[in-house]
């Protein structure tokens, strides 16, 4: 063969390829879920960034001329029993949960992935001890553990949160990425990688683990849904974060006995901003499954 | 003719919708199928031979359909018919074969069950059901058709399997059935007695056979008129008599040409290939759909589509230049790439690995089997030592012990270069694992989908070769070139490269640190017939060059045979003959070997007497007394040592010189039956 025809069959698998590209780009720029989520979550991590700048008072700021004073102009979303803004702790409190729930997803699926990793490429006995202990703790609900290490530990650092959430989580993320590294280990590639006596280490991270990012990263924006949840509640029940901070579950188990003289909006506004945190993060979580086709 | 046909394409096109954009798959086809006939459909991969299948059931997967066009069973339009006409049909007279059996058969239901539920749905009680699935099950030849009725799909053997779901079709005595690549993932024994089969209940039944196969063996064998397509498009059809001796497409011819045929041999000849790759899913031609390909192209071949021409009869070609296609020019291409970079190599010949006595044992279930057995051979420097044999029988897991990748049991040896090699891989040094590598047969799963080309073949040379990551990269792009992997895909991931690129890829990293020895486990039967060729002529090259010696596993004995120097034949993890390559062929041949060369459906027509192993393979785990082929043996009744065959094991004898053979029966008594 001439060297023109092999350099058109190089163009035109080039041309296939960033035709490829280009149509599934258009198809994830069309995905509405996927736009819809993305926003309000990129919402709140503009807040979360820049909220100090944002929120028009402080966080502990009182005025008690304005005690649980309805929405106005002049506090957009009211004022709680003591004065305060409610905006400004909303925005305020934006931090807190979403640094807290980043990090200990985080931390639960690097943990998770390399127990996967460990389990689903040496199988074997050392795996099936894991998995029974695995199981073991799956078995016990997340907030029921996270409260009795809590407890036990004595703890309101929100450090301690996310530690404690984070390893709540790695067995069941490590339970997804063993099922794929197990399918993904018995592929020729991995015997390829042997055969040119390459260490364990550089096999399981540099060969096999991109190969399952895509549940990792799905099962990741899962776990983020749940660890907002987790962390709204263990600090609705005043575990897990300091007192007083500005966050959205004390913000609600404050406020919420006033519901009943009317007074709706410091415990109205926290809640939908829990709530629409992670609804952003199921909308993601839920396109990603699809367009990762898993 | 005056009988309307059973079926009819009329002009038919089928677009399918990916990513939201309409493709053609098939572009204005048209043939008929008389009653009684069988109907060859042949091409490579994506030409929309499947697609043509499932359309003529109106069975298109979910984002295809019909854009024009009609398909007519027995005059009737089905394109344009009601489900529930069309189901009516599909229960009553339309049948289809698929090609996996496996996955065609419900896991959870019983055989019995499930080809009940055919009789059923045509309103038999499930007693009379019952009644008719054994005789179906006996029509297609299953013994004990009680005891397969009670079993499940992963109970039963591939073949055993299809022809299940070949008497689930032809259950409801269908006047037109479908076979979408029957035999495919068949052994050759056993893709022999299913197509025996077939033909069998052709001529009791008459149905019209709608045929698929990239096989062109297959089609010539069971097929009265053959079409090939290119592209979504017929480009010729004909009486297959036609077809075969006289083709008169330029891309029939290529398709011919590239095939391994019997007697050709690596030393003598060099295969043909069809330069370029198949069109892109839905590209749009203003000429004809080959032009880009052909030999023959000109001016008026990329501007004009070509019309159907006669050539002769009823054998037609869509080409302009009909006449010249069985002259075309030669298409041959050549590679020179230095892969060793070291002149001081043994000389061709010489004794390079040495296998003694190798063995490996799984343990199932607390039991072991002996997977493989006493296994000796050798290859010489730049030879090509071919296995062959059933799945089964052990070919792949004899490459994994030499590759270190299993551990064999103690008492075997690897000798590569007369250095006893240690049983597993990372015992081995470094020199040692890169002397020995092995290119896979799905380059899909060989080649990690994450990683560039680049990538892939340079940490393998900065692995086994010992040089800087600069170097290895250079050196990576060097051997990719010299293996035609163009430099503009040198950063590409493996799945933006077609089938034969990705090969080429894997065998430049086969190739990165100098191997002696490269194993190739089945490299071309993913592929194409004519990237098969490609490949070949490749790694012929390779070894002509560096005298790089071969361990070709492949089921294909047409490529087997050319490209081998000696041949091993293994049965149940045993070598039964072992020599050289045309020693091996011509024979006087070992009843297993005998029996494996007759099931070949041979291209160019010529009919052997089929020898047929009757039975299946036994388990490993349980292997048969004596010589473990005498249940299935074709030659032991009325060789007068049936008594030596049930009650010891024959070993590996030299029977003349270099030609080793595992049997009791005499090599002269062999050789009379044999020319009988």
């Amino acid at each position: 063969m001439s060297d023109t025809t092999a350099t058109t069959i190089a163009n035109k698998s080039n041309l296939e390829r960033k035709t490829i590209r280009r149509e599934r780009l258009k198809l994830v720029l069309k995905d509405k879920t996927f736009l819809f989520g993305a926003f309000i979550l990129g919402f709140w991590i503009i807040l979360t960034i820049f909220g100090t700048f944002i929120a028009p008072h402080g966080a502990g700021d009182q005025d008690f001329k304005f005690v649980s004073h309805s929405p106005s102009s002049k506090f957009l979303f009211g004022t709680d029993a003591n004065g305060r803004d409610v905006l400004s702790r909303v925005i305020l409190g934006t931090r807190l949960i979403v640094v807290m729930a980043f990090s200990s997803t985080i931390l639960g699926t690097v943990l998770g992935t390399s127990l996967g990793l460990a389990t689903g490429y040496f199988k074997g006995k050392f795996d099936m001890i894991v998995m029974r202990l695995v199981e073991a703790i799956s078995a016990i609900p997340v907030l029921i553990i996270a409260l009795l290490a809590i407890a036990a530990l004595e703890g309101r650092s929100p450090t301690l949160t996310v530690i404690v959430i984070g390893f709540v989580f790695t067995p069941n993320i490590g339970r997804t990425v063993r099922a794929a590294v197990l399918g993904e280990s018995e592929l020729e590639y991995v015997a390829a990688a042997r055969l040119r006596t390459e260490r364990t280490r550089h096999i399981l991270f540099r060969e096999i683990l991109p190969n399952v990012l895509p549940p990792i990263i799905v099962e990741f924006t899962v776990r983020l849904g749940y660890a907002i949840f987790a962390i709204a509640t263990l600090s609705f029940l005043g575990a897990g974060v300091e007192y007083g901070s500005p966050n959205w579950g004390s913000q609600i188990s404050e406020n919420w006995g006033n519901i009943y003289s009317n007074v709706w909006w410091p415990t109205a506004f926290p809640a939908l901003a829990i709530a629409s945190l992670a609804v952003s993060v199921n909308l993601i979580s839920d396109s990603l499954l699809e367009i990762f086709e898993l | 003719m005056s009988t309307t046909p059973t079926i009819e394409f009329r002009n038919l096109e089928v677009a399918y919708t990916v990513r939201r954009i309409d493709r053609e798959v098939l572009r204005n086809i048209s043939f008929s199928i008389a009653p009684g006939e069988a109907y060859g459909l042949v091409g490579e991969s994506g030409c929309g031979k499947s697609t043509a299948a499932f359309a003529a059931m109106r069975y298109l997967p979910r984002n295809g359909k019909i854009t024009s066009g009609s398909i007519l069973f027995e005059g009737q339009d089905i394109v344009g018919m009601s489900t529930s006409d069309i189901n009516t049909l599909r229960r009553s007279a339309i049948s289809m074969v698929y090609q996996n059996p496996a996955t065609a058969l419900n896991p959870t239901i019983r055989i019995g069950d499930q080809v009940a539920e055919v009789f059923e749905l045509q309103g038999l009680s499930k007693s009379d059901a019952y009644a008719q699935v054994e005789q179906a099950l006996i029509k297609v030849q299953i013994a004990d058709p009680k005891q397969v009725m009670r079993r499940y799909a992963h109970q039963l053997s591939g073949g055993m399997a299809q022809r299940v779901v070949i008497a689930m079709a032809l259950a409801s005595n269908p006047r037109l059935l479908v076979m979408d690549e029957p035999t495919t993932g068949l052994d050759a024994t056993v893709e022999a007695e299913v197509l025996d089969l077939v033909r069998k209940l052709r001529k009791e039944s008459g149905t019209a056979v709608l045929f698929i196969s990239h096989n062109l063996g297959v089609i010539r064998h069971m097929c009265d008129r053959v079409g090939v397509l290119y592209a979504g498009a017929l480009v010729e059809q004909g009486a297959t008599e036609d077809i075969f001796s006289k083709p008169s497409h330029p891309y029939t011819v290529g398709l011919l040409r590239c095939i391994p045929r019997g007697g050709l041999h690596k030393n003598t000849d060099r295969l043909d290939t069809i330069p370029g790759t198949p069109p892109a899913l839905g590209t749009h031609f203003t000429g004809c759909v080959f032009a880009d390909r052909c030999a023959l192209v000109e001016d008026k071949c990329r501007t004009t589509q070509p019309e159907m021409v006669t050539v002769g009869g009823a054998h037609v070609a869509r080409c302009f230049h009909t006449d010249k296609a069985g002259s075309m020019p030669r298409a041959i291409d050549t590679v020179t790439v230095s892969v060793s970079q070291n002149p001081n190599r043994a000389t061709t010949g010489t004794r390079l690995l040495d296998i003694d006595h190798l063995s490996k044992a799984f343990t199932q279930d607390g039991n072991a089997v002996n997977v493989v057995n006493d296994v000796s051979l050798h290859v010489g420097v730049g030879e090509t030592l071919g296995l062959v044999g059933e799945s089964g029988a052990g070919k792949t897991t004899i490459a994994k012990l030499i590759l270190g990748l299993y551990g064999s049991d103690s008492g075997s040896h690897v000798v590569l270069d007369g250095k006893d090699l240690a049983g597993t891989l990372s015992k081995r040094d470094v020199k040692d694992v890169g002397a020995m590598q092995i290119v896979f047969q799905n380059p899909d799963q060989a080649l990690n989908r994450r990683h560039s080309v680049t990538r892939i073949v340079g940490r393998a040379v900065q692995k086994l070769r010992g040089l800087s990551a600069d170097a290895s990269t250079d050196r990576a792009h060097e051997l990719l070139s010299g293996m035609r992997v163009e430099a503009t895909l040198h950063s590409a991931r493996p799945v933006q490269l077609s089938g034969g690129l990705k090969q080429r890829v894997a065998i430049s990293r086969a190739f990165a640190g100098a191997p002696q020895l490269v194993v190739c486990d089945e490299p071309t039967s993913a592929l194409d017939v004519s990237v098969q060729a490609t490949i070949l002529n490749l790694l012929v090259d390779l070894q002509k060059q560096d005298g790089t010696s071969f361990i070709f596993i492949s089921h294909d004995l047409g490529v087997v045979r050319y490209i081998s120097d000696k041949i091993a034949v293994l049965y149940l993890g045993r070598v039964v003959e072992f020599g050289d390559s045309n020693r091996v062929f011509e024979g006087p041949h070992h009843p297993y070997t005998e029996a494996l060369l007759s099931s070949v459906p041979n291209i160019d027509g010529s009919v052997r007497k089929r020898i047929p192993l009757t039975g299946v393979i036994p388990s490993p785990s349980n292997p048969p007394s004596g010589c473990v082929l005498h249940p299935r043996c074709p030659r032991m009744a009325g060789s007068g040592v049936e008594h030596l065959c049930t009650s010891a094991e024959p070993a590996l004898t030299e029977v003349e010189p270099g030609h080793f053979m595992r049997c009791h029966i005499p090599l002269d008594q062999l050789r009379t039956v044999q020319t009988a």
